[in-house]
């Protein structure tokens, strides 16, 4: 990793006196590789005693994670030997490059390599190559694309979940009485874990036979209300649930840019005598357009993750009607202990989702005519 | 007939201005009404937790709702959790398991957060001031690095990270945990520092350097304190999300370091579990985070603006 801070173009600009001697430089160098070399072998060595090919070894691959640590270590403190005090200004950002690196870096190339193999953990044999066999099981399984349709759904309910957050922020930038109160308690959703929800809502809320929201479907004359046993009604509710929790969210970031808003433009479109409907129209929602958008790309974000009620609430039921791909993995790992397979589902999510964010990004920043 | 004219027209108008006021009324309960029915679906589900943590089982199953008027509060729900007045200075396994998942939680919480801090302020100050070159990464190139943390699914880390902390004996740890937390909030931590510092001034920093300080120096004693509200709109921001994830926790924790939210789903997976239980404990997993909100409530708003306004 070979980091040189450009001197000329920094905001900040430091000047100061550097000297680096020869042999600082050479210390410098020598320890990023003496302890990258140490890395090396320490890894080298445990994984040849876990083949069985040598006796001696550790017992786990912890000593290899502090060889990783003294390495990271040792690169902030060479950059600081070899490029004096403008080796300094690395260090605000390797430690985090250095983190990253560790925590996502070696476990997904790691899953690269799981995810061609026939690894099930409660198999004996332990994990085979088995080249595009779990390719070719998931072109052929359809709970897989049926998840895959229903996160299309998901996503789609963003739309509702925009418009009703749009309306509420709208209101509560009006002149409004106890607005502080109004925010706190549209924020509260957004506190509360999915988890917690799911049984305040999922389970008790719309538990068909004492919860408030069964009672008041029966007054309205539903007769049995069952919110979980139908598919189409299940995704809805399961959707309804994880809306209320996020609504807030974008609400509150779609408040925070109305609040930005320069009270001249409003007032202008007042005295151009533009009813309200045609002011937002043509005035408040273009230029509120740049939020909405980073409002509803991160929100989409987020709904890709879309698990814990899942999991929690329906565990994908009825037939896997309400299934997200995270809680669809979740259960083939859980309950079939299938690594190798799941970590396959998982990668070709990954690439069909860093697609449809990359081209969805791009369509957006092309509509806005502004630069990526 | 001029003067007739002129007062029908004068009529006219005071009938507008009458219509007008009544529909600025009208507008205004309208704009009431409906903050009132979304204020009420916003905190009739937690109403409804922690009423139902007071009740027994008749009041359930008849659906009473108002306490005192519909039925009598008793503390059944919290006795069972061991933190109703007539058993908290008791000992009760109940509430033993409670407290030590609850610290687990706050524990994994906060140590996440504060990490996530430390290391994504540093970067974040470093990528507003400097200009870096790691091999092909440029400043824009790093900050997508970053970013795109935020994109990456759990689930696809979630395997691989099972079998890792397999091997690293780190499985089932509050450490392990704690490293996979920062990971999730350090892309937004980095987002919302990042704002912040681009607009911290550089003149004050220029002056501290002539004074002679280091860039360490000027960053730990003229930037960061200049900061301090960003700093801890994003830790509240990272607390939050930490306190509520479930997805890693009920992976990668089996009995040493479960936290709330696994304990809590655990619960509803059981059939025949009591409701005031399930209320009460939902609603002490959830307690802590209300009064968050409640009373940081502008520092949370704050930290999800620095995003969308820019």
């Amino acid at each position: 990793m070979a980091a040189k801070a450009s001197v000329a173009d920094d905001v900040l600009h430091v000047v100061r006196p550097n000297k680096v001697t020869p042999r600082r430089f050479a210390l410098g160098r020598s320890l990023v590789w003496g302890t990258f070399l140490l890395m090396v072998a320490a890894a080298g060595i445990q994984a040849l005693n876990e083949q069985g090919i040598i006796g001696f070894g550790f017992e786990s691959w912890r000593p290899v994670l502090y060889a990783y640590v003294l390495w990271a270590a040792s690169i902030g403190y060479s950059r600081v030997l070899v490029y004096g005090e403008n080796g300094k200004r690395s260090l605000f950002v390797l430690p985090a490059v250095m983190f990253i690196v560790a925590i996502v870096f070696f476990p997904l190339l790691f899953g690269l390599y799981v995810s061609f193999t026939d690894w099930n953990l409660s198999a004996f044999e332990g994990r085979r190559f088995n080249g595009l066999d779990n390719f070719q099981q998931m072109m052929g399984d359809p709970y897989y694309w049926n998840a895959l349709t229903n996160m299309v759904y998901y996503v789609l309910a963003i739309s509702v979940e925009y418009v009703i957050a749009f309306g509420i922020a709208l209101l509560l930038n009006s002149e409004i009485r106890a607005r502080k109160f109004f925010r706190v308690a549209f924020l509260l959703p957004l506190m509360l874990s999915p988890v917690a929800v799911s049984w305040m809502i999922g389970k008790s809320m719309l538990e068909y036979r004492f919860g408030p929201a069964a009672r008041f479907a029966r007054w309205l004359g539903w007769d049995s209300p069952a919110f979980f046993s139908s598919p189409e009604i299940a995704r809805l509710m399961i959707m309804i649930m994880d809306s209320w929790t996020y609504i807030p969210f974008m609400m509150l970031m779609l408040l925070a840019g109305l609040q930005s808003l320069p009270r001249e433009i409003t007032e202008a479109a007042r005295v151009d005598g533009a009813g309200p409907w045609k002011s937002f129209w043509e005035i408040i929602f273009p230029i509120m357009l740049p939020v909405s958008i980073t409002a509803i790309l991160i929100r989409i974000i987020f709904k890709l993750k879309l698990a814990d009620i899942i999991i929690t609430v329906t565990s994908g039921g009825p037939g896997g009607a309400t299934d997200s791909i995270t809680s669809f993995i979740f259960r083939e790992y859980r309950d079939r202990s299938n690594v190798g397979y799941g970590t396959l589902l998982a990668f070709v999510y990954l690439v069909i989702i860093v697609i449809f964010l990359t081209i969805l990004i791009r369509a957006v920043n092309r509509w806005l005519d502004r630069p990526a | 007939m001029q003067g007739v004219a002129t007062r029908r027209m004068h009529d006219r108008s005071r009938v507008d201005q009458g219509m007008r006021l009544t529909r600025r009324i009208v507008a205004k309960a309208a704009i009431y009404v409906v903050l009132i029915f979304w204020a009420c679906v916003c905190l009739f589900p937690i109403y409804w937790t922690f009423t139902t943590s007071f009740k027994s089982a008749v009041d359930v199953t008849q659906g009473h709702l108002i306490p005192w008027l519909d039925f009598v509060p008793n503390w059944k729900g919290w006795r069972s959790l061991g933190l109703s007045p007539d058993t908290i200075f008791e000992i009760s396994t109940a509430r033993a398991e409670f407290m030590k998942r609850f610290a687990n939680s706050a524990v994994c919480a906060v140590s996440a957060s504060s990490l996530a801090l430390i290391l994504g302020s540093m970067a974040a100050y470093g990528l507003s001031r400097f200009n870096y070159r790691f091999g092909f990464m440029r400043n824009p190139d790093i900050s997508f690095f970053f970013l795109s943390q935020l994109i990456l699914p759990p689930v696809v880390l979630a395997l691989p990270i099972l079998v890792l902390y397999k091997e690293l004996i780190l499985l089932d740890t509050r450490v392990g945990i704690i490293f996979l937390y920062t990971l999730m909030v350090l892309p937004i931590v980095i987002w919302i520092m990042r704002d912040q510092f681009n607009s911290v001034p550089i003149e004050l920093e220029e002056a501290a350097l002539v004074d002679g300080l280091s860039i360490w120096g000027s960053f730990f004693q003229i930037v960061l304190p200049i900061v301090v509200p960003g700093l801890v709109a994003s830790f509240i921001l990272s607390l939050i999300l930490c306190w509520n994830e479930y997805f890693f926790a009920a992976l990668l924790t089996s009995t040493h370091a479960n936290t709330l939210p696994v304990m809590v789903a655990s619960q509803t997976g059981s059939q025949g579990i009591n409701w005031w239980t399930m209320a009460a404990l939902s609603g002490a997993s959830i307690l802590p985070l209300l009064f968050v909100g409640i009373f940081l409530e502008r520092y949370i708003v704050k930290g999800m603006a620095a995003g969308a306004v820019k």
